[in-house]
């Protein structure tokens, strides 16, 4: 697996060959440094931290997280999230150079807060009709039977907060890579508002 | 949003200066089968809309008593190549009205270059 994050920039499109319009997300991805390797021997899975974003004023930087970064002898870095890849060394860079058009990729981030929302948008409810007299517009109806099993189902959809959830999307294509400004362009939306962080995998 | 603006940059194309109510000759690229042909359409720009690459426009023409109307992206590669055929004086962004008006009602009055430009 490669892995790289990034942070969403926004969307637009471009034209490809033939004069279709294809929807892109603008992701600023990389440069990423190792920090940490993680061997089965000390931590029992094999994996790879890596830091995106580095932190110019040290001051914000508390202790703890200094020691960490101090340690691998690199800046500190904003956001870090680990990729089980292999065959890379503390200080190590991962860039956009590793991702190619055409691959496949699944994108993961924090979706956008949609607040308290009912049962109609949060999980696809049809609700009623909306006029004729209906009063029954956008409730959620019954939520069970009676006798059996007296009580509510567990994960039965209710209204609630709905939003700024992990999400992944999967098989996203990457369009075009270009790594002098560190960035990809990837088809079709990816979780999260405008500046959100994201990671960007593929495998291999 | 400079970087989205870098990123359409290169697929961007040169594009003749035209405005709402110029009539205008698109030369549009169709592809029959594995055959690829230019068929121009010719008519008066109704609409522009979006900034950036997203931009698009709306011609409208007449052709044979039915109102067509079609809306191309601006750097959309179907487009060959365009030329503006005349300039129209029009008050409006968007000439949606030409749609009720018929024969010579429909008509967008010619922009008098040589006033305007003084």
């Amino acid at each position: 697996m490669t892995g790289i994050l990034g942070k969403k920039i926004g969307m637009t499109q471009i034209f490809d060959e033939k004069g279709n319009v294809i929807p892109v997300t603008v992701v600023q991805a990389g440069p990423c440094q190792v920090i940490q390797v993680k061997t089965v021997d000390k931590d029992g899975y094999e994996a790879v931290q890596v830091g995106f974003e580095e932190i110019k004023k040290l001051k914000r930087v508390n202790k703890p997280m200094k020691g960490h970064f101090d340690k691998a002898g690199v800046p500190p870095y904003r956001v870090l999230r680990e990729f089980p890849m292999k065959d890379l060394n503390v200080g190590d860079v991962v860039t956009v150079e590793r991702f190619q058009k055409g691959d496949k990729v699944s994108v993961s981030g924090i979706s956008k807060g949609k607040g308290f929302q009912g049962v109609m948008k949060r999980h696809g409810y049809g609700g009623g009709p909306g006029s004729h007299g209906s009063m029954f517009n956008r409730a959620p109806g019954s939520i069970g039977s009676s006798a059996f099993p007296s009580r509510v189902w567990k994960n039965k959809g209710m209204p609630g907060r709905m939003g700024g959830v992990r999400v992944t999307v999967k098989n996203l294509t990457v369009v075009d890579v270009k790594p002098d400004q560190n960035l990809l362009l990837i088809k079709g939306a990816v979780p999260g508002p405008r500046g959100g962080y994201i990671e960007v995998r593929k495998e291999d | 949003m400079e970087l989205i603006r870098a990123v359409e940059e290169p697929y961007k194309r040169e594009i003749p200066e035209f405005n709402i109510g110029d009539t205008v000759r698109v030369y549009v690229r169709v592809v029959e089968g594995d055959k690829e042909r230019i068929q121009p359409f010719e008519g008066i720009v109704i609409a522009r809309r979006g900034s950036g690459i997203k931009e698009t426009f709306m011609v409208r023409k007449v052709s044979y008593g039915i109102g067509v109307e079609r809306i191309f992206p601006l750097h959309s590669p179907v487009i060959e190549k365009m030329e503006v055929v005349r300039r129209g004086d029009v008050r409006r962004a968007k000439l949606y009205y030409l749609r009720h008006k018929k024969g010579k009602a429909a008509k967008v009055k010619e922009k008098d270059i040589f006033t305007t430009q003084s």
